[in-house]
């Protein structure tokens, strides 16, 4: 009994840490990666006692991005404005980061481990319906942009939150028609269930990720998922040069760190749930439980251990994938003007999510009679 | 559902209904609406009733609670400065409160108890069960309450649109 | 100890209760509106605690379909406050006497 709670609290701290990392990473790729696009150096100056610069190497900006930038936001003076609700202002920030992290404990990384007796899978929480708990967490998480907007008793701030929510509410109908789409091919709610039945090929050699059940879901959950996280091109609610700084203009020092860590935390989000539900999350092409069977006929035995960590391996590998990816479309589109984007949401996206989960059933249908 | 995660969550709901009614600021009070919510969409999930639990709070705190505040903001709503109501109605108000929850609380003491629970059926609360119940018993109710969301939806409308222009008089803005 | 469902009914009452004191006590409509959401949240609880004791997936159908009537409710509820309010200017139901004697 104890040892099992002593085995779940470290699947749950560990993943929380591996997210938090991540999100830090990403950071830094996001400051380096936008400025080889854009043809420029980047933040380069800050480095621990000059190290790099003694041993000729260049300064990459790790410690600009990861020690010198928290630091700072950490150390600033965090004010209220005058006539700002005062507990809302504080409450905001954390409100809208919260729902984001504890996404993260159904996502499925690696398979059934075993260590002395104890089985379990490599979740923090492997739930029978984590599907409609990341829905829920995902509709709570707009609470925190909404409040963060109107707590800071600043007219722009307040329509920076009005239009944040407003958009993500309308994205979240496109998202959950898409995932809807994926639960009605898999027939499961559970991640890690999907998860296991991407294993296999088609063919012979096709691996069976969900992308080939169903592309439309994908470039639909793609697409609502940066809206949701409001990345460009959908980031007029914080569009860097229109409204200051949108919903979180009058917010300084630590919560503004943690608005930022909220907006990654929500791309390593969307990267984990397409690799889940479409790249086939932790399975490796061509790898079972005993090792590799290619297709040809080869067979190459690795031990259950390895197994486990290359799928592990696989998942971090697809997740950075798509963030990098979300990351190269922020800095190279331009954003959509407001009633553009509201109406690429409802006019575009839910009619062909509905028209999708149409066709999706007929052939769920017509396969199982 | 363990004891303890019982009292905590029923101590917390009372705690925050209660905030509910007595809040100045209308934002803190929807607020607190919302905890309560959540509160009860975990005790959903308590009970068995997994899916429920988890459409309470996609639908109730991530939909309906947001049209509560966008409708306040757009009012623009501020903290009530005068006291509300007159202190008679208050009190025959708190009178008829406690009187009701009395007699809700006599129901409840002396119906046929339900001594422990009953064995429930395997899937129970899935969303498997609620469909199949959903989809053959209760089909005309499914019908007809889409029917009753899309008549909400168009009346919503109509009632909040703003009046059209009449020849020579402006309508306000908002 | 297994909590049995009559507590959870109890729960619901006292928070129909509240609910009922805040619809009587608070001027302000759209209090007014969240305190009777409340109540239909006490009526739900009840629903499902009952829904257990009786091992029927009845009452969390019947609990889905209150859920969606308190959503067109709601809406329809604020278009109408909106819609006052374009006349009015208050939300105050105290204020809302036009046709009062």
């Amino acid at each position: 009994m104890t040892i099992d709670l002593v085995i779940a609290a470290v699947r749950a701290v560990v993943m929380l840490l591996l997210v938090l990392n991540l999100s830090a990473v990403l950071l830094w790729f996001e400051r380096k990666g936008s400025a080889l696009i854009q043809d420029r150096v980047g933040a380069n100056r800050a480095a621990l006692l000059g190290i790099g610069a003694r041993l000729g190497l260049p300064n990459l900006g790790i410690v600009n991005t990861l020690l010198a930038d928290p630091i700072k936001m950490f150390t600033k003076e965090d004010f209220v404005p005058d006539g700002a609700d005062r507990f809302l202002h504080d409450l905001a920030p954390f409100l809208a980061l919260f729902p984001v992290l504890v996404t993260f404990a159904v996502v499925p990384i690696g398979d059934t481990v075993t260590i002395a007796g104890h089985s379990f899978d490599l979740v923090a929480a492997n739930l029978n319906d984590a599907v409609l708990y990341v829905l829920a967490s995902i509709g709570i998480g707009v609470y925190g942009i909404a409040l963060g907007g109107w707590a800071s008793n600043n007219r722009w701030a307040l329509l920076g939150g009005i239009r944040a929510s407003a958009q993500m509410i309308s994205y979240e109908i496109a998202m959950g028609l898409a995932i809807v789409a994926v639960i009605a091919t898999y027939g499961t709610l559970s991640l890690q269930t999907m998860v296991r039945e991407q294993g296999g090929v088609w063919f012979g050699w096709l691996p069976r990720w969900g992308v080939m059940l169903q592309p439309v879901a994908f470039l639909m959950l793609l697409t609502a998922g940066m809206a949701e996280s409001k990345r460009v091109p959908f980031d007029l609610p914080e569009s860097e040069s229109e409204l200051v700084a949108g919903y979180y203009t009058e917010y300084s020092g630590g919560k503004q760190a943690v608005f930022m860590l909220t907006d990654f935390a929500e791309v390593t989000l969307v990267a984990m749930l397409i690799t889940t539900f479409f790249f086939g999350g932790w399975q490796v092409p061509w790898l079972y439980r005993d090792g590799f069977h290619l297709p040809g006929g080869v067979m190459v035995a690795i031990p259950y251990w390895a197994v486990v960590v290359l799928g592990v391996i696989a998942f971090w590998v697809k997740t950075i994938f798509f963030c990098c990816l979300q990351i190269l479309i922020r800095w190279t589109m331009p954003r959509f003007r407001y009633d553009q984007l509201m109406s690429f949401g409802w006019k575009l996206l839910v009619p062909i999510g509905l028209l999708n989960l149409m066709a999706t059933a007929i052939v769920v249908v017509l396969a199982g009679s | 559902m363990p004891l303890g995660l019982f009292i905590f969550l029923a101590a917390l709901a009372v705690l925050s209904a209660l905030g509910v009614i007595l809040q100045r600021n209308p934002v803190h009070c929807l607020m607190a609406l919302v905890l309560t919510l959540l509160d009860i969409a975990v005790l959903f999930i308590g009970l068995g009733a997994v899916t429920v639990g988890f459409l309470q709070a996609i639908v109730y705190v991530g939909a309906i609670m947001i049209l509560f505040l966008f409708v306040i903001w757009l009012l623009n709503l501020r903290v009530e400065q005068r006291p509300s109501g007159h202190p008679a109605l208050k009190l025959f108000g708190a009178i008829g409160a406690a009187a009701l929850f009395a007699e809700l609380c006599t129901f409840v003491i002396k119906a046929p108890s339900t001594a422990g629970l009953s064995t429930v059926p395997a899937g129970f609360g899935s969303i498997a069960s609620i469909a199949q119940a959903l989809f053959t018993n209760y089909l005309i109710a499914f019908e007809v309450t889409s029917l009753l969301l899309l008549v909400a939806v168009i009346g919503a409308v109509a009632l909040a649109r703003r009046p059209a222009n009449i020849a020579g008089k402006q309508s306000r803005s908002l | 100890m297994i909590v049995p469902p009559s507590w959870f009914m109890a729960l619901g009452a006292v928070l129909f209760a509240i609910g009922v004191a805040g619809v009587v006590l608070r001027r302000n409509v759209i209090v007014m509106l969240m305190s009777i959401e409340l109540m239909l949240n006490a009526v739900n609880l009840t629903f499902i605690a009952v829904s257990r004791a009786l091992g029927s997936v009845d009452g969390q159908v019947i609990v889905l379909f209150v859920i969606t009537l308190a959503a067109a409710e709601a809406a329809i509820g604020l278009a109408i406050i909106i819609a006052s309010f374009r006349n009015r200017e208050t939300v105050n139901a105290d204020e809302m006497n036009l046709m009062r004697w």
